[in-house]
């Protein structure tokens, strides 16, 4: 009798660990998975030109993610990060281009991506001015930008594709260090750094407080206004920064499709990567694997001839079991 | 022969995670009872009843409801069931009609649409049942919370209720509120409803319950008629100590032996913010607790956030330390010395997702962290430290606050002030929701840290808190100081009188 009970008792106990196992690490077990499947199910997968088409693709997701599990753990969202993109990643190009810059080939390079990574500050300052001051809704307050800094970046180009060649601003996108993608690379280490900054600086400290419960952090001497303002600028300069290595893999800055959907690959990368829209966690690591599952499973539709359209609601499906976990994990 | 009970529950196990919160938990309702249900902070009042409404599963035992074996999937089902719940903060819809609000869930219908007509009819016979006329058709939030509480008792027994569950019901109501309320469940006990009265207020049971059960560590301890117990016998109960030693130690965990010393650290003159505080003046000399007291809605909260720097005031001064303190953010007060422990944990003091780590040393960062990098091993010395200081109980302190019990949240609070070395420190309700025990224990701790030299102003609606603890008690109406009770005359009758007092005032 007793005996019986033990046995229930650790088969019980033994279910919940792989249960715990499964939650806690569920991100990186889907990453595995979709590895495993499509090593069995698409040709060429394991060769190196895949793996490097691949981790040139996700730097950009995984880059604006970055700052976009910043955001969301400030308990915000930003919908303006591909527009930023285009706007970064066409006046990066017009400052090399411009007659200085021909003039005068490395300050112009120089000049070109500091310029290029202060329009995304000043984007994401003003995303979080709107939002302090007006005390306007993030989802709202971003949704100026997604519209105007585009719009720029129209103007800017004339709406046309602005074609260039400059292989010392194109090593953004197609320079290798160690044979590996720098933007890659690029991303990893910006990921170690926030993440650092996360675990271990008073500011990200104040983040997830903000995100947690912005009258409690108030009220313990945080400046509510002053950490959202620095947040949505760090998640500005990425989304910059993501936009001039797009146009560095082109060739070429087209305001009109760089960043486009950006928004919601990077949402969904930190989703997956467990941030949860209430604020409050900031898994910077996770977005990091939530971009290569995004990126993944894009690359297992295409690669498999599953139609464009297809791939959108595979992504949709993915977006939910996210959600479904998180719900789970709530508990 | 008995009755057949409204409500049985049988050998209930329920465990977390490994750890039993509720072991061969019994509990018998009669049919139209009032029946207590008390116990400290973890004692298991809370999953008991979240097993009884559906929102947790029980791991073994059962349920019947008049004779019958249940087991309710949600609230929601048990609601339909014949049990209702109404939870400690009022979960209705703020911004929708008070007939929306109690006839959500159980519309009219007509033709597949909502009959309003017959809706608000049902809403206003509901009301009337407890005495209330009101408009039905404003908002749920132009009308106070003691009203709001009123409909969602009205809500939860139109749902032909068999068994209603009050947990912590009275927490945002005033004594007059309370009277109301108290009528209202005698007359559901007179229609056969029964009652389950969660509280931490022992007077209220003997007010309104007729009988009560304790709760101790996920055990049932004790159910007795209400006429046979004494409130200190139900105390030693909850705690599990002898009730002699108790009657010996004071209601509270305040002594009556402290001093203040010269220096005025705060001083307040005609503080008003334009509204609900009017003409607010008090001091408070080094080393010594002032209370501050009044009615809900006397601008209690509302005057000592203007200290603090989280709101500004309209008129009058504001001096800390001889030197005029209008602080414009509650970072500046910090700086200068206060600390403030909210009244509302979880909407004002705690980060529920933090760690007990991160949440004790959240004001004290600024001077903790060099160029803004948190120095680990000195965090963890420190927060080590405190834990053992107040004795805060937990798994670690890398262990989420919001699994703390309220008690242990609170020490978890005050350590995060303490942590910064204040001056001044402002409690807002510092044991509101506490159980026994730790209650105690953080009255024992406020004494000591004034006996050491540290100010308090501490706002508390517990009469006993204010008059065992309390040097002096400066009491408000309607934002305006209307006296102040030196230790020498403060009674319990001297401190209703003047919190009460409006009346007879404006009267004379």
């Amino acid at each position: 009798m007793s005996e019986s009970i033990n046995t229930t008792t650790t088969a019980k106990e033994s279910g919940k660990s792989l249960q715990d196992l499964i939650r806690s690490n569920g991100t990186f077990l889907a990453l595995i998975a979709l590895i495993v499947i499509n090593m069995l199910i698409t040709p060429n997968f394991l060769q190196l030109q895949t793996l490097y088409v691949n981790l040139t693709q996700v730097a950009t997701i995984a880059i604006v993610a970055l700052g976009m599990t910043m955001v969301i753990a400030s308990g915000g969202i930003d919908l303006s990060v591909g527009a930023v993109m285009a706007l970064s990643g066409a006046l990066a190009p017009y400052i090399f281009l411009s007659d200085f810059g021909v003039a005068n080939p490395t300050m112009g390079l120089v000049l070109a991506i500091l310029i290029g990574l202060l329009a995304g500050l000043v984007c994401g300052m003003f995303n979080g001015f709107l939002i302090n001051q007006f005390a306007i809704q993030p989802i709202v307050a971003t949704l100026v930008l997604f519209i105007a800094a585009r719009g720029l970046a129209q103007v800017l180009t004339n709406g046309n594709l602005q074609v260039f060649d400059n292989p010392a601003f194109e090593f953004l996108g197609t320079g290798r260090i160690l044979g590996l993608p720098f933007q890659a690379l690029a991303a990893v280490v910006l990921a170690l750094a926030l993440s650092w900054v996360v675990r271990r600086t008073s500011y990200g400290r104040y983040l997830l407080a903000v995100g947690g419960n912005p009258k409690a952090a108030n009220l313990s001497g945080i400046s509510v206004n002053r950490v959202r303002l620095l947040t949505y600028a760090i998640c500005g300069v990425l989304a910059g920064f993501a936009g001039m290595v797009v146009s560095a893999i082109n060739s070429a800055s087209d305001a009109n499709q760089t960043g486009q959907l950006m928004e919601l690959d990077a949402i969904a990368a930190a989703v997956v990567g467990g941030a949860s829209l209430m604020g409050g966690k900031a898994p910077i690591i996770g977005a990091l694997i939530g971009a290569c599952i995004i990126q993944l499973v894009k690359y297992t539709l295409l690669a498999n001839g599953v139609h464009d359209a297809v791939a959108l609601i595979a992504k949709a499906v993915i977006i939910i079991l996210a959600v479904y976990v998180q719900l789970n994990r709530a508990e | 022969m008995e009755a057949t009970p409204v409500l049985r529950m049988t050998s209930i196990d329920k465990s977390f995670g490994g750890i039993p919160a509720l072991s061969n938990a019994s509990l018998t309702i009669r049919p139209g009872e009032v029946h207590a249900l008390i116990g400290q902070n973890g004692a298991g009042k809370s999953t008991m009843i979240k097993i009884l409404n559906g929102a947790y599963k029980k791991d073994a035992g059962d349920i019947e409801l008049d004779g019958n074996p249940v087991q309710f999937g949600s609230p929601h089902e048990a609601q339909l069931g014949g049990v209702s719940t109404i939870f400690q903060e009022v979960n209705l819809v703020h911004y929708r009609s008070v007939t929306e609000n109690i006839v959500l869930g159980q519309e009219p219908k007509k033709f597949g649409l909502i009959d309003w007509p017959a809706a608000h009819r049902r809403a206003q016979e509901v009301l009337m049942r407890f005495g209330l006329d009101i408009d039905v058709h404003k908002p749920l939030h132009s009308y106070n919370i003691a009203i709001q509480q009123l409909i969602a008792i009205a809500r939860a027994v139109s749902f032909d209720a068999r068994l209603v569950i009050m947990d912590e019901p009275t927490s945002s109501l005033d004594e007059q509120e309370k009277q109301v309320l108290f009528k209202v469940i005698r007359d559901l006990s007179a229609e056969n409803v029964a009652v389950l009265y969660v509280s931490h207020h022992l007077d209220e049971l003997f007010a309104v319950c007729d009988r009560v059960t304790v709760m101790r560590n996920g055990q049932m301890i004790a159910t007795h008629d209400i006429a046979d117990v004494s409130k200190i016998g139900l105390v030693s109960e909850m705690i599990g100590r002898d009730a002699n030693q108790i009657a010996k130690a004071g209601a509270t965990g305040f002594g009556h032996n402290h001093a203040g010393g010269d220096k005025v650290v705060l001083e307040l003159q005609s503080l008003s913010n334009g509204t609900s505080v009017q003409d607010a003046s008090l001091i408070v000399h080094q080393g010594e607790i002032v209370g501050l007291a009044g009615l809900l809605g006397s601008g209690r909260t509302e005057t000592v956030s203007m200290i603090f720097g989280a709101d500004q005031p309209a008129g009058g001064t504001i001096r800390f330390k001889g030197k005029p303190g209008a602080f414009r953010q509650p970072a500046q007060a910090i700086n200068a010395g206060i600390g403030y422990c909210t009244e509302d944990r979880k909407a004002e003091g705690i980060i529920p997702g933090l760690s007990i780590r991160e949440n004790l040393t959240l004001a004290l960062l600024p001077r903790l962290a060099s160029r803004g990098i948190i120095p680990r091993a000195t965090e963890r010395e420190l927060v080590d430290d405190f834990i053992a200081k107040l004795g805060i109980k937990t798994a670690g302190m890398e262990q989420p606050i919001r699994e703390l019990s309220g008690g242990n949240q609170q020490k978890v609070l005050l350590a995060r002030w303490l942590a910064t070395e204040p001056e001044l420190l402002i409690l807002d309700e510092p044991t509101r929701g506490i159980d026994v025990g730790a209650k105690r224990e953080i009255q024992a701790l406020i004494e000591g840290l004034s006996q050491s030299g540290l100010s308090v102003l501490m706002i508390s609606s517990e009469f006993e808190e204010l008059i065992e603890g309390a040097n002096r008690v400066v009491v408000l109406q309607e934002g305006k100081t209307v006296t102040t009770l030196e230790k020498d005359n403060l009674t319990e009758d001297s401190l209703l009188a003047a919190v009460a007092g409006h009346v007879d005032v404006a009267a004379e």
